[in-house]
Formats: C-alpha cells, sequence, structure tokens
C-alpha cells in the first residue's frame, strides 16, 4: 500500500528532477515526458485517493517522515495531478524548441511533486519540507525567462514574501515540541499545552496566510504573473496559493481550540475576498486581473476555513482550480499569439479565436458566480458556513461575491467585443504574437472549462453528503434554498449592472485614487517595501560600515596599541635598560681613571700620601674611642 | 587504523618532500588526489564498522609525556567521525579542483597534505595537549596557503591578521587547558578523564574563568561576533582552496571545540552561562546575515554568511545547556542539528567558495557589480551556483534545512525569543544570495570590462565534479538524513546526559 504514495510523491519528484538537470538536452522530449509523468501520477493520484495508503519513514528523533491519504487529501491529490496534466498538455502546445523545455517541464514537475507532498503530509516537518521547496521552484518558475530583469526580480519578490510567511512554520515546529507534541503530527497540533497552543496557531495561520496571498501578503501575486502563463495556471489553481488555504482547511480543529484564530482567520478570508476583488476590478492587464481575482476566490476557502466550512471550502477550492486554471491558459493563448494581455487590446479575441473565446467565457462566467456553474454553488456554501458562524462575515462575503461578478464580466466584456478596425495597433507591446494557436491547447482548455462548469454537482445534495462523509464533516451547514436564491440574484444583477456600465462605456463614478490604489494592489507591496525591506537594507547597510570601523578597527587599534607598546618598550630598552648598562661601565671607567691618579712613581708623594692617611687613621681612633 | 587514517597525508607529504624535484607538477596533484581518496576509502571503512551506540571507539592510548599528563589518545564517536568524514571529503574535492593549478604545485600539495592530517588530527584528538598542537598547526598551515597563493600583496597582510588573530585565541585556549588541568586530581590533559571525573564542579568563579578562556579561543576560530574580522579578508585573499578549506573544516574545529571540550568538561559552568552563550549565537546569526547582506564583493558575502551559520551552531549549544523548559528531545535535537550544521556548512559553503574560485578565475574580480546576465556565457556555472545558494539559503531537499529545523526546533522551548530573532536569519540569508544570483547571473549579459565574452569558459569538469559531489552529498543529507542522523544522535545524547549532570 505505501508504496504506491512513495510513487505518487516520486514519480513527478524523480522525474522533475532528471528533465530539470538535463535542460536542453532533452528539449524534444521533454514536453511528452513531462507530460506522460503528470498523467501516470494522475492515475497513482485516483489510484491512491480510492486505496487511501499510508506510508511513514523515521526522519529526526522522534518525529516520523508521515504521508497519509485521506478524504481531503484524496481529494487534493486528484486536482493537484488533474490540474497539472491540463497544464502541460497546453504547455506542450505552446513552449517552443527555443526555450529550455527540459528544465521548464521538470521545475513543474518538481513544483506539483511537492505540492502533493505537501497535501499528504501528516507530520509537520514534511509539510514545511514540500511547503518550502514548493517556494523555491515557484522561484525559478517565474523567472524563467531569466535575461529580462523584470520577472527575475518579481520572482524574488514572491519567494521571499512567502518565505517570510513561511517562518511562521518553522515557530510553530518548536513551538509545538515545546508544548509537548514530539511526534509533530499535524493531527496532535490541537492538543498542544496552552501557552505554546497559541504560538503553533499563529504560526501556522501565518504561513497559511502568506502561502495563500491573503492580506495583507497579498502582492506577491501581482509579481507571479511576470512568469509565463502555464506557471500562472497551475501556481494560482491547484497548487502553491491554494496550499495554505489547504493547511487551514486541515488544521481547522487547531483554530477551533484556540479560540481566536477561528474569527481571525475568516475576517482576513472575508477582507481579501472583498478588498482584492475590488483590485481585480481595478486592472487593465488581464493576468493581473486573473491574479487578483484568485486571492479574493482563495479568501472564501478561507472564510471557510475559519468557520468550519471543511466539505464548502474543498468544494470552493477544486471548483477554483478547475475555473482558474483555464482562464490563465486562455490568456496564455491569447498571449501567446497576440503579444499582449492588456484587456483594452485584447478587444474581439474571443471572436478571432473562438475555442479559446468559449472556454474562457464558460470559465469567466463560472468566476462571476452565475448559476448554476460550479462556483456559484461552491460559494453559497462558503457563505451557509459563514452565516451560522457570524452574519457580518454573510454580509461581507455576499459582497465579495457581488465583486467577483463584476470583474469577471469586466474581462468577458472586453474579449468578446467586435474586433476593432486597428486591431493590430494594440498586439505585440509584451512579445512578439504568432497569430497562431496551436492545435494541442484546445483539449486541456475544454476539459478545464468542462470541469468548472459541472463541478457545482459536489454541492448537489447527494454529492455534498458523499463529500461531507469524505471529509468526516456530516454535519456542516447546507445553504438553505432562498440563500441559493439571493446569491444567484446578487451574482446575476451586478454582472448584469456591470455589463450596462461598460455598455455605456462611462467612467464609473467612483473615486480617483481608490482606482489608482486599488490598480496598485492598495500600496501593499510599496507598504512592504517602506517597513521592511527599506529599514532592512538600511540597517544592514549601517552594520557593516560598523562591522568595518568599529568592530575590526578595535581589532586594528589593539593591534596598533600593541605596536605603540612595542616602540615604548623600545625606547625605555634603549633609553634605560641599556642606558643604566653603558652608565654603570662609563662609571666603572671613571672609577678607574679615578684610581689611577695617585699612580704617579714619585716616593715622596707616596710617602705623603702614607703621612695624610696614618694622620687620618689616628684622627678616626682617637674620635671613635 | 585512526593513526594511519589521520598521518597518512603526512607520510605522502615526506615522501613528496624526499623524492627529487624531477616529477612533474601533474604528479603530484594526482598523487594527493589518490592519497585523498585512499584516506576517504579508509574512513568510510571507519563508518562500516561504527557501532553508533558504542559511544567513543577505534581509541588509541600512547604514552607521551607522562610527567605532565599528555598522552597520544585518539578516537571518534558520533561528534567527531562525520566531521573526520567530512575532511577527507573536503580534501578530496580541493584536490581534484588543483588540478589546474599551476603556481608552485610541489609546496602546494605538501601544504595541504600537511593540513589534511592536521584537521583529522585535531577531529580525532582526545587529549587537549594533542588537540591544542593541532589547532595551532592548524593556523600554521593556513597562513602559508593565504600568503602563499593568495591575491597577491593584500593576501599576505590578510595572512598575517588571520594569523595573529586566531593564534591570540589559540593562546587563551591554552590558558583554559592549564586551568582545567591544574583543577584535575591526578592532574591531567585526558578529555576522556576529564569528562568522566568533572573536575570544575562547584568551582565557581575560576570555572567561569576557565570556559571563558576556552569559550574565547574557540569564539575566535569559530568565528562569532564580535570575533569574527578575521575571517573577510582572508577568505577574500585566500585561493579558492585554501577558503573551502578553511571554511568548510577549519572553523569547525571551533564548534567541534564547544561540543567536544567546552560542554562536556565544564557542564555546571556550561549552564550557568547558557543565556551569554545563546545571545552571542543569535547576534552571529543576525549580525552576519544583515553584514553579509550589504556586501558587494561575492567572496566576502559568503563569508559573512558563515558567521550567521556559525551563529545557528552556538545558538543551538547555547540553548541545550538551558534546562528549563525544555526536555531532553528537544535539546538533544538542538545538539544534532548543531552537528549536522557544521557537515553542511562544510558541504555547501566548501563549494560556494569553489565555485566563487571559478568566478575569480574567469572575471579576475569578486565584484558582485562587475558581472551580469553570467547564465547566457555559462549556464552549467551558473545551474551549479544557483543550487549551492539555494542549498546556502536552506531550501528543504539539502542539509542545510536538516540542520537548521532541528536546531530551531530544538532550541525554541529554552530560548524562545532568540530562536524566534535567529529564525528571520533564513530569511535575511534568502534575500542576500537572491539578490547576488540576480546581480551576477540573471538579466541582460554583460562581463567586467577586461575579460572577452570569448574567454569565458564554462564550468570545467574539475570543477564541475569537486563542486557538484560536494553538493550532491548535501542533497544526499537533505532527502535521507537518516544514516547522518544515526550517528550523530547517541552521541548528541550523550552531550545532552553529560550537561545536565
Amino acid at each position: 500500500m505505501s508504496v504506491l504514495l512513495w510513487l505518487l510523491i516520486a514519480l513527478p519528484l524523480g522525474v522533475g528532477a532528471l528533465l530539470g538537470s538535463a535542460g536542453t538536452r532533452v528539449n524534444r522530449s521533454a514536453p511528452a515526458l513531462g507530460t506522460a509523468a503528470a498523467l501516470a501520477t494522475l492515475g497513482l493520484a485516483v489510484a491512491s485517493a480510492v486505496t487511501r495508503p499510508r506510508a511513514s519513514a523515521p526522519l529526526f528523533a522522534g518525529m516520523r517522515a508521515g504521508l497519509a491519504v485521506d478524504g481531503l487529501s484524496a481529494v487534493m491529490v486528484v486536482t493537484v495531478a488533474a490540474i497539472t496534466t491540463a497544464v502541460l498538455a497546453f504547455t506542450a502546445g505552446e513552449f517552443s524548441t527555443k526555450e529550455n523545455r527540459g528544465r521548464f517541464f521538470g521545475l513543474m514537475l518538481l513544483f506539483a511533486g511537492a505540492m502533493l507532498v505537501t497535501v499528504t503530509a501528516t507530520t509537520l516537518p514534511v509539510l514545511l519540507m514540500a511547503w518550502e521547496v514548493m517556494g523555491a521552484t515557484s522561484w525559478a518558475l517565474i523567472g524563467h525567462w531569466w535575461s529580462r530583469s523584470e520577472p527575475v526580480r518579481s520572482a524574488d519578490v514572491a519567494f521571499l514574501t512567502t518565505r517570510a510567511a513561511d517562518l511562521g512554520l518553522y515557530l510553530a515546529a518548536g513551538a509545538a515540541l515545546a508544548g509537548g507534541i514530539g511526534s509533530l503530527r499535524l493531527d496532535a497540533l490541537p492538543r498542544t499545552a496552552s501557552p505554546w497552543l497559541h504560538v503553533v496557531t499563529a504560526g501556522v495561520v501565518a504561513a497559511a496566510l502568506g502561502k495563500s496571498a491573503q492580506l495583507p501578503f497579498s502582492f506577491w501575486l501581482s509579481r507571479a504573473m511576470r512568469g509565463p502563463s502555464p506557471v500562472s495556471a497551475l501556481l494560482h489553481s491547484a497548487t502553491m496559493v491554494v496550499a495554505g488555504a489547504y493547511l487551514l482547511l486541515r488544521l481547522h480543529p487547531l483554530l477551533t481550540v484556540t479560540g481566536w484564530a477561528g474569527p481571525f482567520v475568516a475576517w482576513a478570508g472575508a477582507a481579501t475576498a472583498l478588498l482584492l476583488g475590488v483590485v481585480a476590478v481595478a486592472q487593465r492587464d488581464l493576468k493581473q486581473l486573473l491574479a487578483a481575482s484568485t486571492s479574493a476566490q482563495i479568501g472564501f476557502m478561507v472564510l471557510a476555513a475559519g468557520t468550519g466550512g471543511i466539505a464548502a471550502g474543498t468544494t470552493q477550492l477544486v471548483a477554483h482550480a478547475a475555473t482558474k486554471a483555464g482562464l490563465f491558459l486562455a490568456a496564455g493563448a491569447w498571449l501567446t499569439a497576440l503579444g499582449t494581455k492588456q484587456l483594452p487590446a485584447l478587444r474581439g479575441a474571443a471572436r478571432r479565436y473562438p475555442l479559446v473565446g468559449a472556454c474562457f467565457l464558460i470559465g469567466a462566467l463560472t468566476l462571476a458566480g452565475l448559476p448554476p456553474l460550479s462556483l456559484w454553488a461552491s460559494k453559497d456554501g462558503v457563505l451557509a458556513a459563514a452565516r451560522a458562524d457570524n452574519t457580518g462575515l454573510y454580509v461581507v462575503g455576499l459582497a465579495a461575491a457581488a465583486v467577483s461578478a463584476v470583474y469577471s464580466v469586466k474581462a468577458a466584456w472586453y474579449v468578446t467585443r467586435p474586433l476593432p478596425d486597428e486591431v493590430e495597433a494594440g498586439y505585440d507591446t509584451e512579445q512578439p504574437g504568432t497569430r497562431h494557436v496551436s492545435r494541442a491547447v484546445a483539449a486541456p482548455l475544454c476539459v478545464l472549462a468542462m470541469a468548472a462548469a459541472v463541478l457545482g454537482v459536489l454541492s448537489l445534495p447527494g454529492p455534498a453528503a458523499w463529500l461531507k462523509g469524505l471529509l468526516a464533516a456530516p454535519h456542516e451547514p447546507a445553504p438553505a434554498p432562498w440563500e441559493l436564491g439571493v446569491s444567484a440574484a446578487v451574482a446575476l444583477a451586478s454582472a448584469g449592472l456591470a455589463w450596462r456600465w461598460r455598455a455605456r462605456s462611462r467612467p464609473v463614478p467612483v473615486w480617483h485614487a481608490v482606482v489608482r490604489g486599488a490598480r496598485q494592489w492598495l500600496y501593499l507591496e510599496r507598504a512592504a517595501h517602506v517597513v521592511v525591506v527599506r529599514p532592512l537594507l538600511g540597517l544592514a547597510r549601517a552594520l557593516a560600515v560598523f562591522d568595518d570601523r568599529v568592530v575590526d578597527g578595535a581589532v586594528r587599534q589593539i593591534a596598533r596599541c600593541a605596536l605603540a607598546a612595542a616602540r615604548i618598550a623600545q625606547r625605555l630598552d634603549d633609553g634605560g635598560v641599556d642606558a643604566a648598562v653603558h652608565a654603570v661601565a662609563a662609571g666603572a671607567r671613571n672609577l678607574g681613571r679615578l684610581a689611577r691618579r695617585p699612580q704617579t712613581g714619585l716616593l715622596h708623594q707616596y710617602y705623603a700620601q702614607a703621612a695624610v692617611g696614618f694622620a687620618a687613621l689616628t684622627l678616626i681612633v682617637l674620635l671613635v674611642r | 587504523m585512526l593513526s594511519i587514517v589521520t598521518f597518512l597525508p603526512l607520510l605522502v607529504c615526506a615522501a613528496l618532500l624526499l623524492w627529487p624535484r624531477t616529477l612533474p607538477d601533474l604528479a603530484y596533484t594526482w598523487a594527493w588526489i589518490v592519497t585523498a581518496a585512499v584516506d576517504l576509502a579508509l574512513v568510510i571503512v571507519l563508518w562500516v564498522g561504527f557501532d553508533s551506540h558504542g559511544g567513543m571507539q577505534y581509541e588509541q592510548r600512547v604514552r607521551w609525556i607522562p610527567g605532565a599528563g599528555v598522552g597520544y589518545h585518539v578516537g571518534v564517536d558520533g561528534l567527531s567521525l562525520p566531521l573526520v568524514a567530512l575532511t577527507c571529503l573536503l580534501f578530496l574535492a580541493v584536490a581534484v579542483y588543483s588540478l589546474r593549478e599551476t603556481r608552485r604545485v610541489r609546496p602546494y600539495v605538501c601544504l595541504f597534505l600537511f593540513l589534511q592530517t592536521v584537521s583529522l588530527g585535531l577531529f580525532v584528538a582526545l587529549d587537549l595537549i594533542l588537540f591544542f598542537v593541532f589547532f595551532d598547526l592548524s593556523i600554521v598551515g593556513m597562513f602559508f596557503v593565504i600568503a602563499g597563493w593568495g591575491h597577491g600583496e593584500r593576501a599576505r597582510a590578510a595572512a598575517l591578521k588571520f594569523f595573529l588573530y586566531t593564534f591570540t585565541g589559540s593562546l587563551a585556549l591554552l590558558l583554559g587547558f592549564i586551568g582545567l588541568y591544574l583543577a584535575a586530581d591526578p592532574h591531567t590533559f585526558d578529555i576522556v578523564d576529564l569528562t568522566r571525573t568533572d573536575p570544575l564542579a562547584g568551582r565557581g568563579l575560576y570555572a567561569g574563568l576557565v570556559l571563558l578562556a576556552i569559550g574565547v579561543g574557540l569564539a575566535v576560530k569559530t568565528p562569532t561576533v564580535p570575533f569574527h574580522t578575521w575571517l573577510p579578508p582572508a577568505h577574500t585573499d585566500a585561493p579558492a582552496t585554501g577558503s573551502a578549506i578553511l571554511a568548510g573544516v577549519l572553523l569547525k574545529m571551533g564548534t567541534y571545540g564547544f561540543v567536544r571540550i567546552a560542554m562536556p568538561l565544564l557542564p555546571g559552568t556550561w549552564r550557568h552561562y547558557a543565556l551569554v552563550i545563546t545571545i552571542i549565537g543569535v547576534v552571529s546569526v543576525v549580525y552576519g546575515a544583515l553584514v553579509a547582506l550589504a556586501q558587494t564583493d561575492f567572496k566576502r558575502m559568503i563569508a559573512y554568511t558563515s558567521v550567521n551559520h556559525m551563529g545557528y551552531i552556538v545558538l543551538a549549544i547555547g540553548a541545550a545547556g538551558t534546562l528549563a523548559g525544555s526536555d531532553a528531545q528537544a535539546r538533544s535535537l538542538a545538539v544534532t542539528g548543531a552537528v549536522t550544521q557544521m557537515i553542511s556548512h562544510g558541504l555547501i559553503t566548501g563549494a560556494l567558495f569553489l565555485l566563487s574560485g571559478v568566478l575569480y578565475d574567469r572575471g579576475q574580480t569578486y565584484a558582485i557589480g562587475a558581472y551580469s546576465g553570467l547564465a547566457a556565457h555559462t549556464p552549467r556555472f551558473a545551474a551549479v551556483t544557483a543550487v549551492a545558494a539555494f542549498a546556502g539559503l536552506g531550501i528543504p531537499g539539502f542539509s542545510g534545512f536538516i540542520a537548521e529545523f532541528q536546531i530551531f526546533t530544538g532550541s525554541l522551548a529554552s530560548q524562545a525569543i532568540a530562536t524566534a530573532i535567529a529564525v528571520t536569519g533564513i530569511l535575511i540569508t534568502a534575500a542576500l544570495f537572491l539578490r547576488a544570483l540576480r546581480a551576477m547571473f540573471l538579466g541582460a549579459p554583460r562581463l567586467p570590462q577586461a575579460i572577452s565574452a570569448a574567454g569565458v569558459t564554462d564550468l570545467r569538469s574539475s570543477e564541475a565534479i569537486s563542486s557538484v559531489s560536494l553538493l550532491a552529498l548535501a542533497l544526499a543529507i537533505g532527502v535521507v538524513p537518516r544514516w547522518l542522523l544515526d550517528v550523530i544522535e547517541p552521541a548528541s545524547r550523550a552531550v545532552i546526559g553529560l550537561v545536565a549532570r
């Protein structure tokens, strides 16, 4: 049994590592190999979703590397593998042989493999390992076109932002151990002893919000758009960004026991769903719009995790994954063909390439939450869970649902316009377009669009009960019929309004600063730069100077002092000790000279000296007595 | 057996010196490679025969200066065996890298063979004086490497600074050793005997002074803030091979001294001053990372990341001395992490220094700003450096993560605030490595002015083999760490037991 699970993660990781290190040498075969590996992984994923294998191996003292496929993981592994397969099949048709396809497909497989480990991990160390590897591979994927400085800089921003949040998981691991959970098993984390329990929860929440691009970390997702479209399609749908939502769904018991974490997470999700929705509305770049909408849609999953809507959040995750992957692939196909992703320049793109257009339209309408498409139903599940928890959350969620209809309609409106006359003028602003959509992209696009449309069945009473059983969450609130009606009405009304606004082509009556702020992603990146990056760089430079001048300066000063002391010692030695020796010698010489004086050789002088001597002696004898 | 492993390089060194000078340069290097390979093979044999729960093994004890309590006593346990293996592997990698060395090869090879014996001797020594002798000889050997094969006039100044600074440190160490000797009854320098008797138990101030002397001596070698300023010039001006050995092996002498001597021989004092040690560790972590972030010289930057990486070790062993709030599992995890970090840093930073040597060879400068888009000219070099940089910033899958995760997880319970601060170190390290990668390897291609694009060759096979093999081992430890941890864990549990006495 466990062999299946090891295979499930070893296959994408192993093939990915091989393709990645072979690089351009396997340029010709990489797409086929990569897609085949992804397909095989999908087979393994389905098999393990059915058989539910468990596996573990010793890792650290008292901590095992545990993997298991339970209900939630079963849904996740199939989703991840299926989306990966679709995206790689698309990429096979998109990437020319001029690219380093070996590296690209290898990294994509590594990336997906890391996500598979993340969603099957049962202990924190393995989860963290996969979590961080995913971040690192995302860096390499976003920076795939490394000779341009912009993608690379964006890759740095994305990686550093998510890693900053990842620090939370490092702290959570330590806190869990301190709180008596020596095994670091995920299911044991809620039993952590009290003060540490809050540290564990805070760490997990921070890491999840960061990875899922929730407020205030959302800006990295905008940066992640600079990578190739297949990367966006995979990163934004079933991997990376949803990892945070998955972790919160998985660790929902932890959120419950702390008391504060559930509402906090729910409000963070709701706020992101609303605000990033507004950001999406303001975007003029299709991929930026989709990126902001990803943040917003994941906000619904996070909201669900915070309010205990596990099945609802999972349905939302799966439905959104299919929808968003399809949308990004369609945007990518246009970008390749037309060389632009600016919405005004994409007018009529759906008419020019009708198949891509149709798939995109299905995706956009799903994203808008229009009935009976999947996200309408799944979002209602989320809102039902939110309403059971707090009416305020429900209202904010409903508002966010309305906003999602607005941005989706905005995208759909542009691409369905009639082709303008001077259409070529807007093309090729970002890269030279091929004016050609590869035939290979049709199948994955269609499959994803179909899935996006119909995955809503998971919310029908029968399948929903099955899913709740699968996820061991049988008592979750289901949306009441009137709720479904309200959300459908809200979606239809706001979609209709948005369409009319567009059609009248009158500027929307909103304050200009709001539009600019929303277009700039609420200035989040600038804020991070001002609050964190710039002070840190300043501190680093100051410390470097301090290190040279003060720390090393002190050492140099000590050395200089030693030299000075040596010089003083030399002077003392020359002028003191040695001079004294000289003085003694000179004195002895002088004494000798004096002693020679009386020795004249004249007898009468000797007699005279003797007489004086005797006289002196006699005098002394007389005086002493 | 252990003595053969230790002195084999010295024997070959003597043989090469006595041989007439008619040999071609390459013959010397190949002789060195073969010696290093044989030595590594012998260590692998030792490893296979090693019983991880058997405590000190392959012991050998010979009377040397019995009147002064000095003996030739060697042996390995789970703390030293990995370091012995690391030493052999690094010297082999450096030997392969040196195939392209053309300057005064005979003395160069002999010097490195001498250094290998000295390094191995230090890690197997179980007598304080023996330890001290090897400690000092390593300084002498490295002085000549830096002065003789470094980059010009500055190298001689850096070598002098390195020598004087670390030599002063070693004098403090000797003072501490004598303090231990005088306290023991009967007087002895034997580490095993001193560990058993714990001669300074309950000797408040005296024990504190002994720990201060030993601590300063080892801290200079490690180096920790504020005794680290000899390191950047020594690395920057040393040849790549010298830097790799200096960072990979010589720095470990300091950290190894902490776990081998300072912790088990002065347990009570260690516990008493654990907070001070932890603080020094944390300051080294954050300070080293921040100063590294501000560097504009690639090699100097890596040198400062060494201060950061050594800081994690000091943090962990400081936390392991704090009994309050932590259980034995956490403390043993911290010590295991610290020892793993020694190995990991040796492999990864060793590789990074060798790669920086390639950089200097191609561009004649380490200045980050002088390069851009190198990946266009040297794709393999860029790829290997990127992998090494990610390994250096502690990405899972490489040994750095295995070490740092254990350190953080094991230290948080007893030193929560310090560990929380230290965790930010991995973020700053990530920032600085990514910045360097972006500036030098990615973006539009631009080379230093004096260098023509045609003159830039990609990684040569000797350079690739040496650096990739180190990274491959780091990967092996990162993916399947048990074979290493199985050896280290019993030993670190023993250390924890000794400290908790």
